[in-house]
This record gives structure tokens, C-alpha cells and sequence, in this order.
């Protein structure tokens, strides 16, 4: 099969590399060749975190270039504007519909474009957005964002639902495992 | 079959004995910092075995240059092997500690961030215990006096002989032929963006053994293929190299020496059609890296900023300290540039810079290279203000332990350095320690150290909030009442705070409670969070 692509952008401290590491651990199970490249040096500054997962028969590049990727996850609204440069022509995006202001827009040096996604969805991309964050409150844990979005991801995935439930036990801390499974389940029935 | 995080960022060079017998070296942009020893280790050789690790950083995701490494394999005169993936980087250590051991050298292993922040698969295999050599007394080898060196480096020179014949026969090495139109020579994530692209319809010469280069095998590949390519991020090392031993081939000529390539830069070069995107018109705000909520540097940097201080800073969390709205630093350049350079940058501007400058640097970067220039200052009475940022432990590259922490690096209980004592067992006299919550305090301090006619030390002293045993109090509430919109707290760069129709909002979800903005609020309406 053709190498996927698949890019997980948010910001730093939002759980990105926890859940490009829950991908990676699924689809290494599935059999594929799997690559996960991340920058993570500002990871818990609030910066803006990039992490790579590709998948396939044989991966070569640990990067996604620019028109490459089938999906991309953003955990936060401005930064799938961001990258949607990445993205191939007919990938998806499946986006939190949260707002975080970076620091220019907290300083009034910049604005934050509050319909941004209206205007990715103006150029006829598929942009399927979810309250993450009031789902992952649902769950127990507002901290399980990441695996209400790994959820919804799920659904464009012809992965068996009890393989996530696996890899999500595998790859969380065992007191964690019960609000992850649920936000999982919110995200997947949404 | 498991999956393998190579260790990056910002490593340090652990100290190695001559005589070590496996260790592993991880190291990354402080490569600088180990050439000392580098150097002169190459002509003793190691007597056992020993592995440098180096990770360079095309496009400096976190690295304050675009260094190329290779430089020092060649310089030092030591091999040096490249990995193109995880599994690569897994078996080239052990195939390093064999060449190291077998050859009597210390190997460098060169990663790059791709390779370095990458998981892939790798295949694990059996640990081979092997016994410590015998030590034995041998001046000859490891006294590197001149009469020593000077028999020694004829040893240094026939061994790179020894290590060229290797890399002409060695499978670390490899030929793939795929056509005879075009060759591509290449190492590292070149080697699978070439393979992204072209797949197996063009030849690829791949280079595991980077230094020193398998002359008569790329002469050999070279004669086989109409036009030669290489393909090398960073630096035309190798290109350079072929154009001295008459090769021809193409390089720098079709990819540039700066940033990181993929796998559009090589369709790019060669003039194949690459992806198209969809694109916005809409102005999509930068997200830099920002200090954090309750962040100990904060206050200090704001009183700096405040006052208008020269600043030289350094490398950790607190070079964030340069961003908007503090803009705090003057200078940024290496680890413990701040120490050795404010002793210059006064020298140079006399008595007006010696009362309106100062440097600061986190405690783990004072430990590692602030106090040979902290001495300097002491015994040059140099009338410095050196500001110790001790948030008890390295932050920006992840929480180690240091010296000063109380834990070594496993975690478990050690020796911790006390500050204040080291500063005046070197001789400065004025060691203060201040709380940076404490805008007055802080201010106090810094204000009568310029003032004085003396070298002096302020530990500005809190832990790090994102550390587990820090507890956050109430977030600050916001009296809208008070609230005159003066925006006085906006200029802390706090990412908690915020405003909205004209008064400040905290965002309770980051707030700490730290309270620099209820100190800075000179009305009163940044209330202490309710317990």
C-alpha cells in the first residue's frame, strides 16, 4: 500500500506526542512499517508542536512534506490553519474546536482569525470539528483531549475498535486508563 | 520487534576515562565543548571502547547554530558512522563499539534531529557481556606530552588508512544499483528522501562509514554512472572531498547548506513535480515558545526590563526572556557566554557599563560552564552583577537533575552544591538570594548590586512550576470592579492573562497563582485566587 500521512499539530502541553506515540504503537501492531518524527524542544513551552506519524509497506522519510498529508489532527483551530499547507488535495482535517491565543494575540500585536476554519472549509476541504475539550471534561479529565481527537480519527480508520482499546492500555499510565477509554469512546461516537 | 526513541537535545558529554571500557557518549550540540579531549583522544586511542554520540540540527529546531559534525571526525582524525533510521542507529552503535575497540579509537556516531526525535522499528537482539580489559601503566600511550604525541600521531595516520581499507569492503557501506543514467551519493535521511522519490529506479552509493570516505569504491560507483549527485544537508563535506580526488559530481550546486531537507526539496532539485496544497489568504499568527504561567524567571526579568538593564543571557528556558513584551536579553551565544562575557563587555564599557549590565544564567548552565568565568570575575575584580536563575533544576531540555538539585541523574539522593558557598569560596563577596515572586525584593537586589564597587552574585531562587512537588495556589481572580484596563500586567508576558473589553482576564485553567501581577497591580484588582 501507498505510504499515509498522518500530522498531529497543536500546542505545547496539550498531549500531541502522547497521542502521535498511541498511533505509532497501533499501527506498528497492525502490521505496517511505521515512522513517528516529532520537535519537541518547546514541547511544554506553548509553542506550536509538530509530530509526523507515516505508515505503510515501506516508509522511507520521517517527515511529511508539504501536500502530503491524508489527515491532519490539530488540537487546536489557528494551528490547522497553519499546516494546511501539508495537506493533500483530498485529506481530511479533524480539528478541536478550541481557541488558545498565542502570545502575539495576547499582546495585541496580532489578531486571532476566529472563523479560520470557515475559511479552510471555503476551499472545499473536508474539516470535521469536535469540542474536544468539553468531551475530554465529559470524560473525567480535561487532560484527555488527546484521546477524545485519536477517537474521532479513529472513525476514518479501518482499524477494529478493540485494537485502539489495546493500544490505548498499553500506552496510558494505569490510572489513567479508565477516563481515556471513555474520552475515546466520546470522541469515536460523537 | 519494539520501538526505539534515540536520546537528542541538548546532552552533555559525560566525563570518560581514557580507559573506558563500553560506555556511550550522549552528546549532541556540545560537541564544542567535548573537542578538547576529542582531539588528543584520538592520538591515545581508548583501550577499550568508546562511542560519541552527536546530533546536529538542520534548521536549529533548538540549537543556536547549523553546525556540521563531520568537520570534527575529520579535524580529530577519529571515524565516524551515520544511521539512517532507528534500526541503523541501534546496530551502528554496536558496529561503532567494534571499529572503536578493534582500531583503537574513540567513533563518533552522527545523528541528525530526523533521526534523533524518530521512532521506527528496530529489531532487538541479545546484550554480549564482554569483560574489563586489565588495566595497565603505558606513559607512552596516554602521556600526551610532545615527546609521547609525536610518536603517537604516526599511529593516528596509519589507522585512518587501516579505517579507509575498511570502509571499501564494509557492508556499512552500500551500493544500490539502480540505473546507470543517474548516481546519487548520500548518508542519513538524504538516503531515504532519495528513496522517497526515486525509489529503486535510480543508483544510490550509501555511506554508513562517513569519515574517512571509501575513495576507491565512490571512484568505482562514479565510473558506473553517467552523472554523480550528492546529496548532503549541512555542509558539501563530502563534495569537497570528491572535488579534491578529481570526481566529478554535483552538490551544492543543486541544494543549498542551510536548513533540512525532505523529500520535495530533492523533487525540487531534480525538477519533478511536487504536491500542491490548499491554501488561505487568512494572516495566521506566529505561536512562539513562551515562558509559563508562574514561571520563577518572570519577575526578575521584568524588574530588568523595568529598570532598562543590559542583559546577557544564556542558554536555557530563560532565553525565552527575549521574546515580547519582557524583551528582556541583550545577547545570546553559548553555554556560560554570559559569565565570561560580561567580565569583557564591562572591560570594554568601563564604569557606565559595570553599574547598568548584568548576565544572567540557570543554575545547570552556571554548574556546567558558569564558573571558570564567575572566577575570572572574582580574581580580575571585575564589578560584575552575575544573576544565578536557580529553578533547582535544567528545564528547558526536560527536567534533568544537576548538581544543585540534590539528585543525580538516575533520580536517586546525591551531593547538592551550595551555591551561595561555591560563589564566595571563589571570592565574591556580595552573594545575595532573592525570591523572583518578590518584585521588591528583586528589585532592591539588583539596584544596589550595579550600585556597588564590587563583583557580586544574585541567586534568584524558585523551583521550576512545572515540577511535580510545586504546588499551584488558587488562580488570581480578577476584580472587573478595580480594573482600570492600565494593562501594567500585560507587560509580564504572562500567557495566563489576557485582555478583553478593556480589562484583564485570567485564564484560571493556567493561572498558578504565583502572584507577580496582584504585586504589580498597583490598584489592587489582581485578588489572590480563594484557597
Amino acid at each position: 500500500m501507498k505510504t499515509k500521512n498522518v500530522m498531529i499539530v497543536g500546542v505545547g502541553g496539550q498531549g500531541s506526542l502522547l497521542a502521535s506515540k498511541l498511533l505509532g504503537k497501533l499501527l506498528t501492531q497492525q502490521g505496517y512499517d511505521v515512522k513517528v518524527s516529532e520537535v519537541h524542544g518547546m514541547s511544554q513551552r506553548g509553542g506550536s508542536v509538530v509530530t509526523y506519524v507515516r505508515f505503510g509497506d515501506k516508509v522511507y522519510s520521517p517527515v511529511i512534506a508539504d501536500g502530503e498529508a491524508d489527515f491532519i489532527v490539530s488540537f487546536e483551530k489557528l494551528e490547522a490553519a497553519r499546516y494546511l499547507k501539508c495537506l493533500r488535495k483530498d485529506g481530511k482535517i479533524v480539528v478541536n474546536a478550541q481557541r488558545i491565543d498565542p502570545m502575539p494575540v495576547i499582546t495585541g500585536a496580532a489578531a486571532y482569525p476566529d472563523d479560520v476554519l470557515d475559511d479552510v472549509r471555503a476551499k472545499g476541504v473536508f474539516v470535521d470539528e469536535i469540542d474536544a475539550l468539553a468531551l475530554a471534561k465529559e470524560a473525567g479529565n480535561a487532560k484527555s483531549v488527546n484521546i477524545v481527537l485519536m477517537g474521532r480519527l479513529a472513525k476514518y480508520f479501518d482499524i477494529p475498535h478493540d485494537k485502539w482499546i489495546e493500544a490505548i492500555k498499553s500506552t496510558v499510565k494505569p490510572q489513567f486508563v479508565d477516563v481515556n477509554l471513555k474520552a475515546f469512546e466520546l470522541g469515536y461516537q460523537q | 520487534m519494539g520501538a526505539e526513541r534515540k536520546g537528542g537535545g541538548r546532552g552533555r558529554l559525560r566525563r570518560v576515562a581514557a580507559r573506558c571500557q563500553k560506555r556511550l557518549c550522549n552528546e549532541a550540540r556540545r560537541s564544542n565543548v567535548a573537542a578538547d579531549p576529542l582531539f588528543t583522544l584520538s592520538y591515545t586511542g581508548v583501550g577499550g571502547g568508546m562511542v560519541l554520540f552527536v546530533a546536529d540540527d538542520p534548521a536549529m529546531h533548538s540549537s543556536q547554530n547549523e553546525q556540521d559534525s563531520r568537520h570534527y571526525a575529520i579535524a580529530a582524525k577519529v571515524p565516524m558512522l551515520e544511521p539512517a533510521d532507528s534500526a541503523e542507529a541501534k546496530d551502528f552503535v554496536k558496529r561503532a563499539f567494534d571499529i572503536s575497540e578493534q582500531y583503537d579509537t574513540p567513533v563518533i556516531v552522527r545523528m541528525c534531529t530526523r533521526i534523533a526525535h524518530a521512532q521506527s522499528t528496530v529489531a532487538l537482539c541479545d546484550r554480549v557481556e564482554k569483560a574489563l580489559p586489565a588495566y595497565e601503566k603505558n606513559p607512552q600511550k596516554y602521556i600526551m606530552a610532545p615527546a609521547n604525541a609525536i610518536r603517537r600521531h604516526p599511529f593516528v595516520e596509519a589507522r585512518t588508512e587501516k579505517l579507509r581499507a575498511l570502509g571499501e569492503t564494509s557492508d556499512l557501506n552500500r551500493e544500490e544499483m539502480g540505473g546507470t543514467d543517474l548516481g546519487i551519493l548520500c548518508s542519513g535521511t538524504c538516503y531515504q528522501y532519495v528513496k522517497e522519490v526515486f525509489g529503486d529506479t535510480v543508483s544510490v552509493l550509501k555511506l554508513g562509514l562517513v569519515n574517512p570516505l571509501p575513495v576507491e569504491r565512490i571512484k568505482a560507483f562514479a565510473a558506473k554512472v553517467k552523472k554523480l549527485v550528492v546529496i548532503e544537508e549541512l555542509d558539501g563535506v563530502i563534495e569537497t572531498h570528491l572535488n579534491t580526488i578529481g570526481v566529478p559530481c554535483v552538490g551544492k550546486a543543486m541544494f543549498p547548506p542551510l536548513g533540512e531537507f525532505n523529500q520535495t526539496t530533492i523533487r525540487k532539485a531534480f525538477g519533478l513535480p511536487v504536491e500542491s496544497a490548499p491554501a488561505i489568504d487568512t494572516d495566521i499568527p506566529v505561536r512562539p515558545p513562551v515562558m509559563c504561567a508562574g514561571c520563577p524567571h518572570r519577575g526578575l526579568f521584568y524588574t530588568l526590563a523595568k529598570h532598562k538593564i543590559t542583559c546577557l543571557g544564556d542558554i536555557g528556558c530563560y532565553t525565552l526572556g527575549s521574546a515580547p513584551p519582557l524583551t528582556a536579553l541583550d545577547s545570546t551565544l553559548c553555554m556560560g557566554a554570559s559569565v565570561s562575557g560580561l567580565h569583557g563587555f564591562n572591560k570594554a564599557g568601563g564604569s557606565d557599563s559595570e553599574h547598568k549590565t548584568v548576565c544572567v544564567i540557570g543554575d545547570s548552565t552556571f554548574m556546567h560552564s558558569g564558573i571558570t568565568g564567575l572566577v575570572n570575575i572574582a580574581y580580575n575584580g571585575s564589578n560584575s552583577t552575575v544573576i544565578i536563575l536557580d529553578n533547582s533544576i535544567t528545564g528547558m531540555t526536560g527536567h534533568q537533575q544537576n548538581p544543585t538539585t540534590g539528585y543525580n541523574i538516575k533520580g536517586e539522593p546525591a551531593l547538592a552544591v551550595n551555591l551561595e558557598a561555591l560563589c564566595r569560596s571563589i571570592g565574591i563577596e556580595r552573594v545575595r538570594v532573592v525570591d523572583p515572586y518578590n518584585l521588591k525584593e528583586c528589585e532592591d537586589a539588583i539596584l544596589e548590586e550595579l550600585a556597588a564597587d564590587a563583583p557580586s552574585v544574585i541567586i534568584s531562587r524558585r523551583p521550576c512550576m512545572l515540577l511535580k512537588y510545586v504546588k499551584a495556589k488558587p488562580p488570581v481572580k480578577v476584580n472587573e470592579a478595580k480594573c482600570v484596563g492600565c494593562r501594567q500586567c500585560m507587560k509580564l508576558g504572562c500567557p495566563a492573562i489576557s485582555f478583553k473589553n478593556k480589562k484583564a482576564v485570567i485564564d484560571a485553567t493556567q493561572c498558578v497563582g504565583c502572584g507577580v501581577c496582584t504585586a504589580l497591580c498597583r490598584i489592587g484588582a489582581m485578588e489572590k485566587g480563594d484557597a
